[in-house]
């Protein structure tokens, strides 16, 4: 019963009815545009919350999201695609891949797991070496995928991009995923393993003569969240039935480096809460931007608006914690 | 040697003087303050643009152009230290990491909205476009200007680094900042000191960017700030002289990747770029003259 300290409390589990009644809601009475939204602000949640486990408790300074996302999604999409285009769309795809018309739910899985690969080559050369390799690196292999997507032509239809992708996530499996990636991260931080890795982002060398084997944690971070933003890749090629090679690029990887830092780095509930801030205000600025033709306003402002975050309260808005309400529940006599 | 051959090396070390230029910013930084700084490559947009806008006017002369730039390379060093290096000193590194990424975004959309993402047109005077044969290639001259002013500008940060007092105010910091505060350096200084001179010698790499390319946009700094880090890796980082051996080979190594391969390896050119930066971290992370770190308690 060593688990059961680590349950979320019961406000939490308050907070996820309340989810499923948003979503339940905007299904049956919003229109198409509202769910589409909620669906993508609910995955911005996920792949912020993911990126809090690599950057936010392990302390890593990983760009890559954007590069997983793109390589799950052109996987998931390549094998979703309905068979009888993919000759005229993909010629050069082999045979068994030709004819595959695989589910979302496998496809997903596929796609995660490709990108989590592509994250294990990255991480063995470089999270041996100090931190800010890792962010050149995996901006470089943002750059690395859209170059060779761009010219794999033959499988990806290079820079014009897949369309026709059919539509297969919905506003439910947007949901169920992200609960599922805020769960696991909650457990991994509320466990031995989160404490190793926060304990590592603290003091390296402390950590390690503490028994805690740094490499092997740091690329355990790393691929979980790669796996997780291939499959939050995967889950919006589906929703929006459309990828390019640059569709997520380097102003994504900033935007979600944004939220996990104003959020607080390792607070799940705060990176949660910032991207829902985020990605609303990033997308009532779109019509102001478009009247106002000033393209990049909001990055501009979102970027002030980090710097003097750093400068005035860096720990971001929940530093490390959650909220009281959300704490663990300790059980009497279980537990320390 | 054939042509070809010495008509690829010649572009080859062209392109790689770019690289050092910029590489030798990141560097000198980095070994000072520890400190990546992803601004670093718009500071290329800043000089190009600011070069643009100067020949615009009509009245300034060449050589006063490209000594205005130097100093709004200087003085956008010093603002990006400023606002986003300094406030943040004691911080754990991410934080400056973010901080620089964050004044990059800001450089390269006030770029966009102030000036548009329209490329816009970039000529240098006649003579700098007019070709000169060297053996039995030939060049554009501007590339002989590239190559010879690069190599200019690194004797003198060489003579500079060697033998004035700030220079070996710089060394010391990049050595042991502790022990050399103790002995009464400076430290607030020399590190502005360094982004400035580091910051000047990027702006004057976007001047010969622009000229060398013939069009410039908003968002040109990006991809060979990038690359400019990958040289510095390969010399290894914190190094200067790294990083010009890191710049050349990187040049060399591309234009020989484009110009030796057969034609479809191409597209691929950035690609390779960042896989050789992977593989140089696997294979010897500290780079051909770097030393290694130390694990500091």
């Amino acid at each position: 019963m060593s688990t059961l300290p680590f349950l979320p409390g019961p406000r939490a589990a308050l907070l996820v009815v309340a989810a499923v009644a948003v979503v339940a809601f905007a299904d049956l009475h919003l229109s198409a545009y509202a769910v589409t939204l909620l669906s993508l602000v609910l995955l911005n949640v996920a792949l912020a919350v993911s990126l809090q486990l690599t950057n936010g408790l392990t302390g890593l300074f990983s760009l890559g999201h954007p590069a997983f996302m793109t390589v799950g999604g052109y996987v998931a999409a390549i094998l979703t695609y309905p068979v009888r285009r993919k000759g005229f769309m993909m010629p050069d795809l082999p045979g068994w891949l030709a004819t595959a018309q695989w589910d979302l739910i496998p496809a997903t899985l596929a796609g995660a797991t490709v990108a989590a690969l592509l994250a294990v080559i990255v991480g063995v050369a470089v999270l041996r070496l100090k931190g800010h390799y890792l962010a050149v690196a995996t901006l470089g292999l943002i750059v690395i995928v859209r170059v060779v997507i761009n010219n794999l032509d033959g499988y990806t239809r290079g820079g014009l991009g897949l369309s026709g992708v059919p539509r297969l996530t919905g506003p439910w499996e947007v949901l169920i995923f992200t609960l599922l990636t805020v769960g696991l991260v909650w457990r991994i931080k509320h466990a031995s393993l989160g404490r190793a890795m926060m304990a590592m982002r603290e003091n390296e060398l402390a950590a390690r003569c503490m028994g805690i084997d740094a490499f092997a944690l740091k690329l355990l971070a790393f691929v979980l969240g790669a796996f997780l933003a291939g499959a939050a890749g995967a889950l919006t090629v589906h929703l929006v039935s459309v990828i390019t090679p640059g569709a997520y690029g380097i102003p994504l990887a900033f935007s979600l480096v944004v939220m996990v830092v104003v959020g607080g780095s390792g607070s799940i509930t705060g990176a949660a809460l910032a991207a829902v801030a985020i990605s609303l205000l990033a997308e009532f600025a779109r019509p102001l931007e478009e009247g106002l033709e000033l393209y990049g306003l909001s990055q501009v402002l979102v970027a002030l608006g980090l710097i003097l975050v750093l400068r005035l309260r860096p720990t971001g808005l929940f530093g490390s914690r959650e909220p009281a309400a959300f704490r663990p529940v300790r059980v009497p006599g279980v537990g320390r | 040697m054939s042509a070809y051959f010495l008509q690829q090396l010649l572009n080859g070390l062209m392109l790689g003087s770019l690289y050092a230029l910029i590489a030798i910013g990141f560097s000198m930084i980095y070994g000072i303050v520890r400190l990546i700084n992803f601004a670093h490559g718009d500071l290329l947009m800043v000089g190009a643009f600011t070069t643009l806008g100067l020949a615009a006017t009509g009245l300034v002369p060449w050589w006063a152009i490209a000594f205005l730039v130097l100093i709004t390379g200087a003085l956008s060093g010093i603002a990006i230290e400023r606002v986003a290096i300094r406030p943040m000193r004691g911080a754990p590194q991410v934080t400056g990491f973010i901080a620089t990424l964050a004044v990059s975004v800001v450089i390269e959309n006030g770029g966009l909205i102030l000036l548009s993402g329209q490329p816009r047109t970039f000529l240098f005077p006649e003579i700098m476009r007019s070709r000169v044969t060297v053996g039995p290639a030939s060049v554009a001259a501007v590339d002989l200007v590239i190559i010879g002013s690069t190599l200019l500008l690194c004797v003198l940060l060489l003579l500079f680094v060697r033998g004035t007092r700030l220079g070996r105010a710089m060394r010391a910091l990049a050595d042991n900042l502790l022990a050399a505060r103790l002995m009464g350096i400076d430290v607030d200084r020399t590190i502005m000191a360094a982004f400035a001179i580091g910051s000047a010698f990027a702006a004057f790499a976007g001047l010969l960017w622009g000229g060398r390319f013939g069009q410039i946009d908003p968002l040109i700094g990006f991809a060979p700030g990038l690359k400019a880090f990958v040289a510095c890796v390969i010399g290894g980082v914190g190094s200067i002289g790294g990083a010009v051996l890191g710049g050349y080979l990187l040049g060399l190594a591309e234009v020989m990747f484009v110009g030796m391969l057969p034609p479809v390896y191409s597209g691929y050119r950035d690609a390779f770029v960042f896989a050789t930066l992977i593989l140089v971290l696997l294979l010897m992370p500290n780079g051909l003259l770097g030393r290694p770190e130390e694990d500091r308690a």
